[in-house]
């Protein structure tokens, strides 16, 4: 685990592991020293005309050919690439050290000095630059490296404005905070800590810049504001083979080819710098996998089941298992809490239901059995028919499940005319119905607002709104209220159970918070590394845990009763839960677990437990025989040094 | 823990804190971020700040830190006036006044080894080399982590860890006054009660001060000596941390304290039915007027005088409230027994 994480500090960086950062790098270097040492081996003086051979094409005497004069290309083109590959350079220093001290200064202060040198940098983009470095040559002459100075100046401005951006998100890290409560002064927090976390689209822009002055600097030779003849540049040379285009064609390749390529490598370069996206790449699944569910667990269908769930694993394709072996019913009406600490597959569980696993992962056994039908690893195609219509799902952010682009009101009439099969009118009345039964009072008002306009609870409510646009049977919700404040989400709640009690549905609720749990939940399954540990009534279970783990979470718990005493310390459990992967041999909780002994390290079966559920531990007998509580640690328990490594 | 010895000056003293945002004539417009706050914090003393997101409390944290320039009002360390001191100026103070902060994911540079990030806190007080490295170990031992850390990277530890890592860092220049923004809402919750364990064993240990910022009621009741809950930048109540929770006076208290779930299914019943019938306006109402009570919009109780004049904070029992109607029965927590 730690060597896959180590793999991250090592010393090759990450852009010369990608064909295009080799490519982009090797060739600038190449070109750069094979041209600053030309002078010493190349076989003709870049003056040296041979007046019989003119407009030749590859020979052994002259392996790239000769121009009108006679003069060997080969040794032109590559003395030629000396002065664009270091005025460009000096370029990109000129640009960056105008523009990063720009760009820290108004990232740093904000206000009015971030407003004077945005106003400024606006200014200078909207000069025209060609029209600048034309003047600049006038005034100036013919003098390449003060030239793309100036040009430096003006690209400064363009990157004040793709980088101001980037600095600006990188202060809002908390470690500048910290560093600036240290007492760090302003120019240490830039150099140490904001520079470095810029670190790579300054090198993207810097290789991008590096790519355009190349370009600029061979436009202008080819314009005639080169070095002079005889002294060669890829611009003027291009211009050269243009007039002699009909009589010897070859000429443009020599020099097109080793500009187009120290173009192509610059960007190139600049690719691989800038890493791969943040998308990762979908690949469709391939085969489903068909599962059969048995005969018999199809039967069992008791009268008002509404979803049963059998021994169902989700795994990561050609990895590790996230959730194994995992059962539970869900009646109609009836909601449901699934509750654990992150890392332990609830979420996991709650989109196979949905069909919505992420790329490369997938369901591996087990059956889902959905009205009686089985839907565990169904087509698309078919899964599509389900989600929304009968199955449909909240998330913690109800800004990710609303479009920024779009209205409430067409976000909401879309899905109805395709769910509902009804005109605009129709459905605009029953967008508005939808809105006021989420509790939204001024429905006409929300109706035209953008999800920007709205706060958290009320883009909740939104959100909720949406998903009862396909009157579904089943409403999964994904920590709902976790992002919410406490008054706000006790709202939510309080809405949630009166659609449930109106419309009959079913929800799976997806928490970490025993509170909201206790509050709206009829059944509970505390799960743990991807297993149900305990399960029942969430009366039974909250009241008398069976399971230690969830007497452990009841105890970490600090809201006591009111006219409880505030306990000296809470209930603790020490390390963490173990990634998949990494799950021990039976109980996996066993390893921080207060009561383990020995037969807890080999595999087991669920014990039931309470009136209808199950415990996950071989010792719940025992346990419930001797009444054992989770205990507090002892005092300055938390102040020895973990054994195991992190 | 409520008397404080006469000669030893407060911890930590603010008065009539007024805190805008922006500048020019928009900003004036606007009501303030943290308007009119005043409060001690006794040396070992542990103050919870509560209030829901745009209360302020995030906003008076920094204010105390230097990060966010106070408007107005005067903030007092260990009797020294350090409202208007720069950050560079606070070098020397930074040593007793510290920050943990929520995100431990955020507040750890992911380039720099934790030995580095501690290192770099201590060589701004002239501590280097093999000194710091040493102090630099005992303190990372001390909030229970191996000696080994200092030479891992930010994300080879879990999120608790990182957490133990920040309280480190926080550590490592022994201070007396910590501040500590919502140090475990970003953490599982068995991982949060190890971290408040942590943070109470430290406090005992080393007579450490705390501004405890938080969301959570049930949190701070574990932690927190006194409580200060705000509403909209302004003090609703406060006072000692069983009076405020267990019998909250302010209306806004009351709603805050019956809208916590609590993992008791038969007592969140009553509980729940005692919170609508209290009918407390929905957090999305309008804003209320500037000039009255800012909680007065969703308020049960709420008359004309509640809407026209601000109330100003009263000892009411063991507690200080600013609501004209605190004495007034209907409001209140916890719910009658049936």
């Amino acid at each position: 685990m730690s060597s896959i994480r180590q793999a991250k500090h090592q010393r090759i960086p990450a852009f010369l592991r990608s064909w295009g950062g080799v490519f982009g790098a090797g060739w600038l270097i190449f070109m750069f020293l094979a041209s600053i040492t030309a002078r010493w081996w190349r076989p003709y003086d870049v003056a040296e005309q041979d007046l019989i051979a003119r407009l030749q094409g590859p020979s052994s005497e002259y392996w790239l050919g000769t121009d009108a004069v006679g003069r060997d290309l080969f040794s032109r083109v590559f003395t030629a690439g000396a002065l664009p590959l270091q005025a460009s350079a000096v370029m990109v220093l000129v640009a960056f050290g105008i523009g990063l001290p720009l760009i820290l200064i108004a990232a740093e202060r904000g206000g009015r000095v971030e407003e004077a040198i945005g106003r400024f940098a606006e200014t200078i983009m909207s000069l025209p630059s060609t029209v600048i470095l034309l003047a600049a040559i006038g005034a100036i002459g013919n003098r390449i490296y003060p030239v793309m100075m100036i040009f430096g100046l003006l690209v400064s401005a363009a990157l004040y404005r793709i980088l101001i951006g980037v600095a600006k998100s990188s202060r809002q890290h908390l470690y500048i905070d910290a560093a600036r409560v240290d007492g760090m002064g302003s120019i240490r927090v830039n150099l140490a800590h904001v520079l470095p976390s810029m670190a790579r689209p300054i090198a993207v822009q810097a290789a991008i810049v590096y790519a355009i002055g190349l370009l600029i600097i061979n436009g202008l030779a080819f314009l005639g504001f080169g070095p002079g003849e005889p002294q060669p540049s890829w611009g003027f040379m291009i211009k050269d083979a243009s007039d002699n285009i009909f009589n010897s064609p070859w000429m443009m390749v020599p020099p097109g080819v080793a500009l187009s390529l120290t173009v192509m490598a610059a960007n190139a370069l600049a690719d691989a710098l800038a890493g791969p996206l943040g998308i990762p790449e979908y690949t469709p699944p391939k085969r489903r996998r068909t599962i059969s569910a048995s005969p018999a667990q199809q039967s069992e269908g008791t009268d008002n089941l509404a979803l049963s769930v059998r021994d169902l694993s989700v795994v990561v394709e050609g990895g590790p298992t996230l959730v194994s072996g995992i059962s539970f019913d869900l009646r109609q009406g009836e909601v449901m809490g699934l509750v654990g600490e992150s890392g332990c597959g609830k979420t996991m569980t709650a989109r196979s239901l949905l069909g919505l696993l992420p790329a490369g992962v997938e369901v591996s056994s087990g059956s889902i059995i959905w009205q009686g039908r089985q839907i565990a690893g169904l087509p698309e195609r078919d899964a599509i028919k389900i989600r929304g219509r009968e199955i449909a799902m909240i998330s913690q952010e109800p800004m990710v499940a609303l479009d920024p682009l779009f209205s409430v009101k067409s976000q909401l009439t879309r899905p109805l005319r395709r769910f509902r099969g009804v005109g605009r009118r129709e459905a605009r009345r029953i967008a508005l119905e939808l809105l006021r039964q989420v509790g939204i009072v001024d429905a006409e008002r929300v109706l035209r607002c953008y999800p920007h306009q709205l706060s958290g609870g009320m883009a909740q409510r939104v959100a909720i709104a949406l998903a009862l646009t396909g009157s579904p049977k089943l409403l999964i919700a994904d920590e709902p209220t976790t992002a919410l404040d406490v008054t706000v989400q006790a709202e939510i709640l309080s809405l949630l159970r009166a659609l449930v009690a109106e419309t009959g549905m079913s929800v799976l609720l997806v928490s970490h918070d025993l509170g909201v749990v206790a509050d709206i939940c009829d059944r509970i399954a505390v799960m743990y590394s991807g297993q149900v540990v305990e399960a029942g009534t969430v009366a039974e279970v909250l009241e008398d845990p069976y399971h230690p783990y969830t007497m452990a979470l009841l105890g970490a718990n600090p809201h006591v009763a009111d006219d409880a005493p505030e306990p000296e310390r809470l209930a603790a459990i020490s390390g963490s839960v173990p990634p998949p992967g990494n799950w021990p041999e039976g109980c996996r909780f066993a390893d921080r677990c207060q009561f383990a002994a020995s037969e807890c390290s080999v595999a087991f079966e669920p014990e039931p437990a309470h009136v209808d559920g199950m415990s996950l531990c071989i010792r719940t007998g025992e346990l419930r025989r001797t009444g054992a509580q989770w205990a507090p640690e002892h005092r300055g328990a938390e102040l020895a040094v973990e054994s195991e490594a992190p | 823990m409520t008397t404080t010895v006469q000669s030893n000056p407060p911890a930590i003293e603010v008065r009539d804190l007024v805190v805008r945002y922006g500048g020019g004539r928009r900003a004036m417009k606007t009501p303030p971020a943290v308007d009119g706050v005043c409060f001690d914090i006794a040396p070992g003393e542990t103050l919870g700040l509560v209030g829901e997101s745009g209360s302020g409390k995030s906003t008076i944290g920094k204010a105390l830190l230097g990060l966010q320039p106070p408007t107005e009002g005067t903030i007092w360390l260990h009797g020294k006036d350090v409202t208007a001191a720069s950050l560079k100026e606070r070098r020397t103070l930074a040593s007793e006044l510290r920050v943990v902060f929520q995100d431990p994911y955020s507040s750890l540079n992911p380039a720099r080894r934790i030995g580095q990030t501690l290192a770099e806190s201590l060589r701004l007080i002239g501590i280097k080399g093999d000194a710091a490295r040493a102090r630099a170990i005992t303190t990372l031992e001390s909030v229970g982590l191996p000696s080994d850390s200092i030479e891992r990277f930010p994300s080879q530890f879990s999120g608790g860890q990182r957490q133990r890592i920040a309280i480190a860092r926080a550590l490592v220049r022994d201070p007396n006054v910590l501040v500590l923004d919502e140090p475990v809402s970003a953490l599982d919750l068995s991982t949060q009660a190890q971290v408040l364990n942590l943070l109470a064993d430290l406090r005992d240990e080393h007579k450490l001060a705390y501004l405890f910022i938080a969301h959570d009621l049930g949190v701070v009741r574990f932690l927190a000596h006194r409580v200060v809950v705000l509403y909209r930048g302004q003090v609703m109540e406060s006072g000692p941390v069983e009076d405020v929770t267990s019998r909250p006076r302010h209306p806004y208290s009351v709603a805050l304290t019956a809208a916590a779930p609590v993992p008791r299914p038969a007592e969140q019943i009553d509980r729940r039915a005692h919170r609508e019938a209290l009918s407390v306006g929905s957090a999305s109402t309008a804003p209320p007027d500037p000039k009255g009570c800012p909680f007065a919009s969703r308020c049960p109780l709420a008359d004309g005088q509640c809407h026209a004049e601000r109330p100003m904070l009263r000892l009411i029992g063991g507690q200080r409230v600013a609501c004209h109607h605190a004495e007034q029965v209907g409001v209140t927590w916890p719910p009658p027994p049936n």
